[in-house]
């Protein structure tokens, strides 16, 4: 019995990693970068949504929607001041690093805000957790919307990118920057694009996770952060089913660990497993090789 | 540009004379220097902020009372990040600007690391919060709030005493030497009492969000007790991950979990029953904790946890202490070090963490713990 309430914990804690990831692979995939600030346009996107529903009462229904207008705001400021004046630097260092200085900035600027001391989130989901086994076995409200969440988003996104004339435009940019330029297609709007949905993702994914794990303060995002992209880079990253599956796995592999390892090596093992199959398949899970021309 | 560049350096190099003809006015020594270093930014930022806060309260309610023997106060507060390199530049920073007594650090490592260039300088040292054993080593430093060991040694005690618990299953956070100090306590006392550790999970910095595992460990081990030694953020985690599982054990909390009545958004029936050992209830009802916690609240909009209660109370013991010594702020720093030395060992002092507190030559406080229990969102003291 206990092994099947471990493998429901699994699945809600690698449901909010799953939805993190979503958004980090998507803008791997079209711009080719890692936007380390990502776990903390979700926590950006927690507090809009905390604030929004203590000081106007407003339904969560509003409260996520505020989020997601403010993280893809947010989203696009950042990638039009930080990245795409870097984009064609020498190093592609240059804009992995002005990354982790916007996760700092964004860390540091809510801080100053909102103060240290950490707040208590309140779920904005109230439906009735899914009890079985007589009780024994809990399945939390929250778990089931992540999952359905990231059902739904992963189908979206794969729609659009495979169907409409955006996402046409953002795997052409995702090919070959150059070339999509000389087809036509405004390579900065197309990233623009990219960032926007990937920071509004960020938004949902940020009042996910803190419903789901009720606490807030400025440093929220960058743990879950770091095993979101642990998740992206294990399913493949750029592959949008290869985060779900990615994220589902890794939260399943830390409870799992923790239950029958050690609870202390929970991390250790995670990072274990990831080396595990990177080695195997080093382009992780779903990843496509593909060769490099010279 | 070169004009500007010129008007630039000749304002520069005004502005560094008029400082240094201001430095000798101010060395005058007509008060006392006291320094605090804490981490007011990063993620440990709530407790450094706290402590700041309230010595600032105590020390603008002395001046205003007219002082410590006859001198005003001055406060120099500094921010080290919770990391222990900066924390020593932070105590040379103000070794140069002329401290006399340092109410510091905040947190434990960065203690450590001051502590050994105090010790080496026989600068006053008081923390009012770094619990870990080092970080009082030498004899020029004494503590307000107890150390780790002593929470875990009375909570067992406590437990065992009182029939609580047969069974008594404990989560602790292995990263952090506070938590870590208290369950190696608490575990070497828990063999000379008539309960039994069932269960003993621990969980990390990176991953102390999730705890569904290692509450599952504790019920399948049957505990009808869970200690938990950690800080009120994860315990409301704790809490709720409980609650949606459907175990309810009693809950035995340390200082750490003081301040979670007052976490925005709380839902403080989850905290029903729980059960804690702190130095400091912000609903006490004297007058001292009252006053102290309105002028908190009215200020900084929040209500104090138990740091800032140390550091109120840290700042009225460094005054007790100055007036037994008789000391003035002229005296050098040595010279005042060992008199405050002694007179720590002879004053006895009731404050808002204890009452009758009196200090050994090691530093250590020796106080009565204080145990509440949450009742209907609020302390109730046993």
């Amino acid at each position: 019995m206990s092994i099947l309430s471990y493998l429901i914990n699994g699945i809600s804690l690698g449901s909010v990693y799953a939805i993190i990831a979503l958004g980090y692979t998507m803008v791997y995939g079209i711009a080719k970068m890692l936007n380390f600030a990502h776990g903390d346009v979700i926590m950006v996107g927690g507090y809009v949504a905390l604030t929004v529903m203590m000081n106007s009462g407003a339904h969560p229904v509003i409260a996520v929607l505020a989020a997601i207008v403010v993280c893809t705001v947010l989203g696009v400021v950042i990638e039009r001041v930080a990245y795409r004046p870097l984009r064609n630097a020498a190093s592609p260092l240059a804009v992995l690093i002005t990354a982790i200085g916007v996760s700092y900035l964004l860390q540091n600027v809510v801080l100053l805000i909102f103060g240290s001391s950490p707040k208590s989130f309140q779920s904005v989901i109230t439906l009735p957790d899914l009890k079985l086994a007589g009780g024994s076995l809990v399945i939390t409200a929250e778990t089931i919307v992540t999952i359905v969440s990231c059902i739904v988003i992963m189908v979206c996104l794969l729609t659009f990118i495979n169907k409409s004339k955006p996402g046409q435009a953002m795997l052409a940019v995702a090919e070959d920057k150059g070339a999509a330029q000389l087809m036509g297609i405004n390579v900065n709007r197309t990233i623009a694009l990219t960032f926007a949905i990937g920071s509004g993702l960020a938004a949902v994914a940020g009042v996910l996770l803190c419903s789901s794990y009720p606490s807030l303060s400025p440093y929220t995002g960058s743990m879950p952060g770091i095993k979101a992209f642990v998740a992206a880079v294990f399913g493949g990253i750029g592959s949008i089913p290869g985060a779900l599956i990615g994220g589902i796995l890794l939260g399943v592999i830390e409870i799992l660990g923790k239950a029958y390892i050690s609870s202390q090596l929970a991390d250790a093992i995670v990072f274990a497993v990831l080396i595990v199959v990177l080695l195997v398949k080093p382009t992780g899970l779903f990843g496509k090789n593909i060769q490099e021309k010279v | 540009m070169k004009n500007w560049k010129r008007a630039m350096s000749i304002t520069a190099a005004a502005a560094m004379a008029v400082s240094a003809f201001a430095l000798p006015v101010q060395a005058a020594d007509e008060a006392f220097k006291i320094g605090s270093i804490g981490p007011m930014t990063g993620a440990q930022a709530v407790y450094g902020n706290t402590v700041m806060n309230s010595i600032q309260i105590a020390v603008d309610e002395i001046n205003e009372a007219g002082g410590i023997n006859g001198f005003q106060v001055e406060f120099n507060p500094q921010d080290d990040e919770h990391d222990a390199e900066k924390s020593v530049n932070a105590y040379n920073t103000l070794k140069d600007w002329g401290m006399d007594l340092l109410l510091g650090t905040v947190t434990s490592a960065p203690c450590i690391a001051v502590e050994a260039e105090a010790a080496n300088d026989n600068m006053f040292l008081l923390t009012p919060s770094a619990t870990a054993v080092e970080s009082i080593f030498g004899e020029n430093a004494f503590r307000v709030c107890f150390a780790d060991p002593a929470q875990g040694t009375a909570s067992a005690k406590y437990i065992g005493e009182n029939k609580l618990a047969e069974k008594v299953a404990v989560i602790y956070d292995s990263s952090d030497v506070y938590s870590a100090g208290i369950y190696g306590a608490f575990q070497a006392e828990a063999q000379n009492q008539p309960f039994e550790i069932v269960a003993a999970e621990a969980f990390t910095a990176d991953s102390k969000t999730d705890f569904s595992v290692q509450l599952q460990k504790a019920k399948d081990a049957g505990a009808d007790m869970v200690f938990i030694p950690f800080y009120y953020n994860e315990i409301a985690l704790v809490l709720k991950q409980a609650s949606d599982m459907g175990f309810a054990p009693k809950w035995f909390g340390v200082d750490g979990m003081d301040g979670i009545l007052s976490l925005e958004g709380f839902d403080t029936s989850l905290a029903e029953g729980v059960t804690l050992l702190t130095p400091f209830s912000a609903t006490a009802k004297d007058e001292k904790t009252q006053s102290f916690v309105n002028k908190y609240k009215e200020q900084f909009g929040e209500v104090p946890n138990q740091f800032g209660a140390d550091a109120y109370d840290g700042m009225y013991i460094l005054k007790a202490a100055l007036e037994q010594a008789e000391a003035t702020p002229d005296m050098d720093t040595s010279e005042l070090c060992d008199l405050m030395k002694a007179a720590m060992q002879e004053i006895t002092y009731d404050g808002i963490t204890g009452h009758g507190i009196t200090w050994g030559a090691d530093g250590e406080p020796v106080k009565d713990p204080i145990v509440a229990v949450i009742k209907d969102g609020a302390y109730e003291l046993l």
